[in-house]
């Protein structure tokens, strides 16, 4: 929860299905339809939102900071990380893969390789994630997701530098984790005419 | 000649890393500068290191301008947000500091003030891609220009040693695409795992694009080689390392350090793709010539009047 400090959190939901629910829950019109309706109800929208906080505390120690990076992170969520780190993890990382601040605990980032990398998603760690917005927090990432809303959280822009990841956010990546209508994974989102170049 | 032009023009650069004093004077940082500047191209300033206040690293890279060495200005992204951290560089910038090395920073719980609000309202990535937008588009993140906009050279920071290994490199890349034009990295003690780590850097063809000195300390007793072992996040000291450095009397320890150190240097220069060798000696930085003497990396140093 937000008012809590950020600590690694083990995902308690397995990486396979993981990826499954993915693909069934990505945005679609019907589930934007649905998302819109749920946002209109002013007795509906605190139930979803609650639901969701609950679900996503139990599943992943989420914190609710209203803009998901779950679909990249092989469902690891980085807001525990201590630093909040939302690109990789720092070097402070224990040889057995210690968090530097929770030795007791995995790095998040660690455990984002390890579970992303298994289901062939290695590549969307190299995807960049942008500065959240931090009015965001307590909102409901489903609903923002569904509505399209967070499709500037990250960009495949940058990987594409790094030589063999040219193709960071596959085809199969992107479309779970943007709108439904950018299907191709060039798509520069447009927060990124603010956040630098090429 | 500057860092950024010694790097450019391809000829082997040396960094060194100095902490500003616990204490509202910059003249440590002055007699350092003065001390190192015939020997190093430039200068660290460390920002509140260790998560422990000090001078704030933009005096002391100014002290260090002003002393004749130019600076590296580490900024962390412990401390500042965003609003801060752009407005740092523009005051950076406008003094003459050229050279930012960003990096995430420790987390306050290994300070002096383990009861602080860590910030990190950005990452590292974040940050350079930050500065680096502000330096080519000219404009802060919220779009609003910049007159003049900052003129600066990018660094990071790289742990090669720290897991998941596979990803190190790709980190790099990361950081390389967000704005890097060099990196400095955690102390390398294994030059065999750095190696390695080089050819996954040189596979990404990161190595054209930012310029790499791997970091080498220089260890001056053995409560600093058991700190380092045990304590410091991060930093690896394979056995054999441990084992040389503790089978000679403790009051040779900081000589055969300075020696391991020199030999590294050497074995470092021959790693295809590597820059330079930035010097981690924070507290030990009259060690400096000794060591770059002793690896034979003096040459080039001559418009300081070597």
């Amino acid at each position: 929860m937000t008012a809590g400090p950020p600590i690694p959190a083990h995902p308690r939901l397995g990486t396979r299905l993981a990826y499954r629910l993915q693909r069934v829950l990505r945005p679609r019109p019907g589930l934007r339809w649905l998302s819109a309706r749920i946002e209109a109800s002013g007795l509906v929208r605190p139930l979803f939102t609650t639901t969701e906080r609950l679900t996503k505390d139990t599943l992943f120690g989420c914190r609710m900071c209203g803009q998901c990076a779950l679909p990249v992170t092989g469902y690891v969520c980085p807001m525990g990380c201590p630093k909040e780190l939302r690109n990789g993890p720092c070097g402070g990382v224990g040889a057995d893969g210690g968090c530097e601040v929770y030795p007791e605990r995995r790095c998040v980032w660690v455990e984002a390789f390890e579970r992303a990398a298994s289901q062939g998603r290695a590549a969307d760690l190299q995807l960049l994630h942008l500065p959240i917005d931090h009015r965001r927090w307590g909102q409901s990432s489903w609903l923002n997701y569904w509505q399209g809303r967070d499709e500037d959280l990250w960009t495949g822009e940058a990987g594409g530098t790094g030589g063999t990841g040219g193709t960071v956010g596959t085809g199969e990546t992107v479309g779970t984790g943007e709108t439904g209508d950018t299907g191709d994974d060039r798509h520069v989102p447009h927060r990124q005419h603010v956040l630098g170049g090429p | 000649m500057s860092l950024r032009d010694r790097l450019r023009a391809g000829s082997f650069a040396v960094t060194a890393e100095i902490s500003p004093p616990r204490g509202a004077s910059t003249d440590p940082v002055a007699a350092l500068a003065t001390l190192l500047r015939d020997w190093v191209d430039a200068v660290n300033v460390t920002d509140n290191q260790g998560s422990n206040v000090r001078l704030a690293s933009w005096a002391g890279s100014l002290a260090a301008l002003q002393a004749g060495l130019e600076p590296v200005m580490q900024m962390t992204c412990r401390d500042r947000n965003r609003i801060a951290l752009q407005s740092d560089l523009l005051g950076a910038s406008a003094l003459g500091i050229r050279n930012i090395l960003v990096m995430t920073g420790d987390h306050p719980k290994f300070g002096d003030h383990p009861e602080a609000k860590p910030v990190f309202d950005l990452d590292s990535v974040q940050l350079l891609w930050t500065l680096r937008h502000m330096r080519d588009q000219g404009a802060v993140l919220s779009g609003r220009a910049l007159k003049p906009p900052p003129d600066c050279f990018l660094g990071a920071v790289e742990n090669p040693a720290a897991p998941p290994a596979e990803f190190r490199a790709e980190r790099l890349g990361k950081k390389v695409a967000a704005g890097a034009q060099f990196v400095q990295t955690q102390f390398v003690f294994d030059v065999a795992a750095f190696a390695q780590w080089m050819t996954q850097v040189r596979d990404l063809g990161l190595h054209e694009k930012c310029s790499i000195l791997p970091g080498v300390g220089a260890v001056r007793s053995r409560n600093a080689l058991d700190y380092m072992r045990d304590k410091v996040p991060g930093v690896f000291v394979p056995d054999d390392v441990y084992r040389r450095l503790r089978s000679v009397p403790a009051d040779q320890t900081a000589a055969e350090g300075a020696r391991l150190a020199a030999e590294t240097i050497q074995q470092l220069r021959d790693v295809d793709g590597v820059a330079g060798v930035h010097l981690l000696v924070a507290g030990n930085e009259h060690a400096v010539p000794g060591i770059l003497d002793e690896a034979g990396v003096t040459a080039g140093r001559a418009e300081y009047g070597r």
